[in-house]
């Protein structure tokens, strides 16, 4: 048999892990824990090819899960779209105001960078928290039905809100991992990767430094609007919360945990940080504690990430 | 007028705090060029210490020297098993060993402290004094007074002794400070431990005025970010007219703007210095060499 | 036909004067050396050549055309690419991945069609391999084209990155000590490579410390020392020179010299 592709490699991966995992559901609760594995999973990948391919750093995309989140939540009401079309909306709005933002801004690199996206999440976050005349404060906003579980049930298929949005997640994954994969050896993501690796060696051979990383903020900021509208149209509420510094946090550290260079890293990454606080409820006291205690060991011990770092354990142990 | 004396009193006021946040991040970051997100929470140790410390009944200026004293050691042991092994690591890692570390201190402090908002009393009664029809209290005087006294130390800190002379070699070029057989670890270290008692100083200074509770550490941390970076991310200097400029604007923007958007401020400071002046008000311009 | 020429570039690195009042011109299609001592200012020379240093002073021209301050990538696009003495190889790619990344300006940005994986996109992707691929068998490194470019010798990155700037189909090539770290079968190779891209009609600025190479291959030779030039011409002229003696070719030489004439 011919060997895989690692684009195929992950790609069937990824789908045999969503369709065989509820095999092994003790219960209908772990359908939404997959749910926002799968969902933060997109907002990883986005992260990914922005941190892993193009080596920026953003603490504030979360910003832009707060777009989509918001419009999902407001245009429905206001304008009278239906939220999956707001969904499109989000990730347009997120996109404009991802190039704006990212011209002047990626001009910064390393920490500077890392303070400045810093700054847009949380003036994003301001705004949804203090325009309380549109966004309902920080008690945060309802967000209407998208209608697909009345549908399906014409048809006689019931599912419950868990299930339907498992499997819309996983969808959505799936294809964001596909265009991701396609990116990474195309034309433009060796662009991209060339970045991360040398930026003067990359303006040497034409590649226009600004534009290329603008193109990929602006990639990475609508993977994370998209995830952010799915976010809130399944928990039908969303709050000021999804654009805070913590949830960028969060997103960054899933994506350098799993190992920022390969979308299947990012996904470990967002399968471990979003299952871990479920699972371990019983420590919700220890949780900001383990949290730091991860991110700190992970780093400093394995620098790559989990993915890499264990595959090359694995390449070398097996080579002996 | 009187009006806008008072804002001014209530801007320097913060803004000493901010400047002292943004003190201890420039030192940490010339000496190793690290961005510490976990700044922030040596303000937060050094007010809740000084709270736990004075409850078990410390005098509070004992107490808040112990503190101060800790959480140094926190400074210390956060350079030792975090920033040093991880040498070598990229900006990404060390903006997520930082940010560990803050989330880290914080969970600490939930547990061995508790969720609660503390405060101890002024150090000098609560009596405001009148000034031009504006009223500043007692707690302001000596905080401003307090980073004062930090920025002069500093100074002489670091153009008399030998020692501070040996952490602006370090700072300069670590390569050639190390080859003048400057110990560059020890320079580290102390920076952390130095940075670190900076902050809690700045905890204990404000907790009488602002409150304190687990979880502070962040906004500081922000805010002192933003002076650090208005000031041009090199000079306790600039961090001085950073940390002010950034109170002021704040305390103006809530006094004739609206004190909902005062919190945004400093990160509208942020963004557009970024923008306008990457290098800052103080920083100077280098080209990297390939 | 001149290709480039250099009119009084200048720079200071606080008060020190890193290059200061250089000419030179390079001719269409010939190989031009710039040598000098260690600091003498070389590898300043070609950042500001290549726009990744904005000179303080002076102008280069590029095909008659005043081109100072130029960003890198436009440059790249008038035919101008480079290597570098501090090697900036893409590390984290495959070496084969290295030369199709130089590729990026006939294969063009289309960020959609990549993303979607479309035929076009992989149509420029086998474009760009089978060019690639023809290049490193032209440096000689064809054989580990899939292996990671970490794993290359020290010169076998060198090489690299010739190849690399070459995949940008330049009409001048800037090459800042090609050969440094390479033993002499390595040497030997490179000294073939620049002579084939010089015969292929592409200029190449050189720089370079080993002198039997210099001599060899070179058309016209630049001397510099202490930011300024102190001397050009043909190879035979340049070593007769005793500004360049003194300067350069070893200060024992020089100082013989001087104490012999004492
Ligand atoms: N970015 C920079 N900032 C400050 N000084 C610099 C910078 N780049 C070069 N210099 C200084 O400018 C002078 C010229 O350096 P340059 O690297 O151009 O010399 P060179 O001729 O290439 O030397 P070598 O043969 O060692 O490569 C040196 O004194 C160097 O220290
Ligand atoms: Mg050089």
């Amino acid at each position: 048999m011919a060997r895989l592709s690692p684009r195929a490699a992950t790609l069937i991966a990824l789908a045999a892990i969503a369709l065989l995992a509820p095999l092994l559901f003790p219960s209908s609760f772990y359908y939404r824990i997959g749910a926002l594995i799968f969902i933060n999973g997109l907002s990883v990948i986005g992260l990914v090819i922005l941190v892993g391919f193009a080596g920026q750093v953003s603490l504030g995309h979360a910003g832009f899960a707060g777009i989509g989140a918001y419009t999902c939540a407001l245009a429905p009401v206001h304008v009278g779209l239906h939220p999956a079309l707001a969904m499109v909306l989000g990730a347009a709005i997120s996109a404009v105001v991802a190039w704006l933002v990212g011209r002047p801004i990626l001009r910064l690199s390393g920490h500077f960078l890392a303070v400045a996206t810093l700054g847009f999440g949380i003036l994003v976050y301001m705004v949804l928290n203090n325009e309380s005349w549109l966004t309902g404060g920080p008690d945060g906003i309802a967000v209407a039905d998208i209608g697909l579980r009345d549908l399906l049930r014409d048809y006689d298929i019931k599912v419950t809100a868990s299930q339907l949005w498992y499997w819309l997640g996983a969808a959505a994954l799936l294809v964001g991992a596909f265009l991701a994969l396609n990116l990474q050896n195309s034309p433009t993501g060796r662009a991209l990767r060339s970045l991360h690796d040398s930026e003067v060696a990359a303006r040497t051979i034409g590649i226009d430094v600004a534009r290329m990383k603008l193109t990929a903020f602006v990639v990475s900021a609508v993977y994370t609007s998209v995830a952010g509208s799915m976010l809130a149209m399944m928990n039908r509420f969303v709050t000021p919360d999804i654009a805070g510094f913590m949830h960028s946090v969060e997103l960054l550290t899933m994506t350098v945990l799993g190992g920022a260079g390969a979308v299947f890293g990012g996904f470990v990454g967002a399968s471990i940080l979003t299952a871990l606080p479920q699972l371990l409820t019983v420590f919700e006291e220890y949780e900001n504690l383990l949290l730091g205690v991860i991110m700190m060991l992970v780093m400093i011990f394995l620098r790559e990430g989990l993915v890499p770092s264990i595959a090359r354990r694995l390449r070398r142990g097996g080579s002996k | 007028m009187s009006e806008f004396l008072q804002f001014f009193f209530s801007g320097i006021t913060v803004g000493a705090v901010y400047a002292l946040v943004a003190l201890g991040f420039i030192i940490i970051y010339n000496s190793s060029g690290v961005v510490n997100f976990a700044q922030g929470e040596f303000v937060m140790l050094g007010g809740m210490s000084t709270v736990f410390i004075h409850a078990l009944g410390a005098p509070l200026f004992a107490a808040a020297l112990a503190a101060i004293l800790i959480t140094a050691a926190v400074g210390v042991a956060l350079n030792k098993l975090a920033i040093e092994p991880a040498r070598g690591a990229s900006v990404v890692a060390l903006i997520i060993i930082t940010i560990g570390a803050s989330i880290f201190l914080r969970g600490v402090a939930q547990i061995v402290f508790d969720k609660k908002i503390h405060r101890f009393p002024s150090f000098s009664g609560d009596a405001p004094f009148e000034i031009g029809g504006a009223t500043i209290l007692p707690q302001s005087l000596w905080i401003i007074g307090g980073a004062l006294a930090v920025f002069f130390a500093l100074y002489l800190f670091f153009t008399r002794t030998l020692t501070g002379k040996a952490v602006l070699a370090t700072a300069n070029n670590k390569l050639a400070a190390r080859l003048v057989g400057i110990n560059t670890n020890f320079v580290m270290t102390l920076s952390f431990a130095l940075s670190a008692a900076i902050g809690a100083l700045a905890g204990v200074l404000v907790t009488p005025v602002t409150l304190t509770s687990y979880d502070v550490g962040i906004a500081l941390a922000l805010k002192g970010f933003a002076a650090a970076i208005l000031g041009g991310m090199g000079s306790p200097f600039g961090a001085l007219v950073g940390g002010l400029l950034v109170g002021l604007i704040e305390a103006m923007t809530a006094g004739y703007i609206s004190s909902e958007y005062k919190e945004a401020v400093a990160f509208l400071v942020i963004l557009v210095v970024l923008f306008v002046m990457p290098h800052g008000i103080f920083g100077r311009t280098k080209l990297d060499r390939v | 036909m001149t290709l480039l020429s250099v009119e009084k570039l200048g720079i200071d690195f606080g008060g020190l004067r890193a290059v200061d009042e250089v000419d030179f011109t390079v001719p269409a299609g010939q190989i031009v050396s710039v040598i000098g001592p260690n600091g003498a200012g070389k590898t300043t020379l070609f950042n500001m050549i290549s726009g990744i240093y904005r000179p303080a002073r002076g102008r280069v021209m590029l095909d008659g055309r005043d081109v100072t301050g130029t960003p890198t990538h436009r440059l790249a696009r008038m035919g101008l690419s480079r290597t570098f003495q501090n090697l900036q190889v893409f590390l984290q790619m495959t070496v084969l991945e290295n030369v199709m990344a130089g590729r990026h300006l006939s294969e063009g940005v289309h960020v959609a069609t990549d993303l979607l994986g479309l035929g076009a996109s992989r149509r420029r992707n086998r474009a760009s391999r089978a060019e690639a691929m023809r290049l490193l068998e032209r440096v000689g490194l064809d054989r580990g084209a899939h292996r990671e470019a970490s794993s290359l010798s020290y010169g076998g990155l060198k090489r690299l990155e010739i190849a690399r700037a070459l995949a940008t189909e330049p009409r001048l090539l800037l090459l800042d000590e090609p050969a440094a770290g390479c033993n002499a079968v390595e040497t030997e190779e490179v000294d073939r490579l620049i002579a084939e891209i010089a015969a292929s009609g592409i200029a190449v600025l050189l720089v370079e410390h080993d002198m039997k190479l210099v001599m060899k291959i070179s058309g016209h030779i630049v001397v510099m020392d202490h930011g300024r030039k102190i001397s050009e011409g043909k190879p035979e002229d340049v070593v007769q020179d005793p500004k360049v003696i003194e300067a350069y070719l070893g200060t024992d030489a020089g100082r013989r010299e001087t104490v012999a004439a004492d």
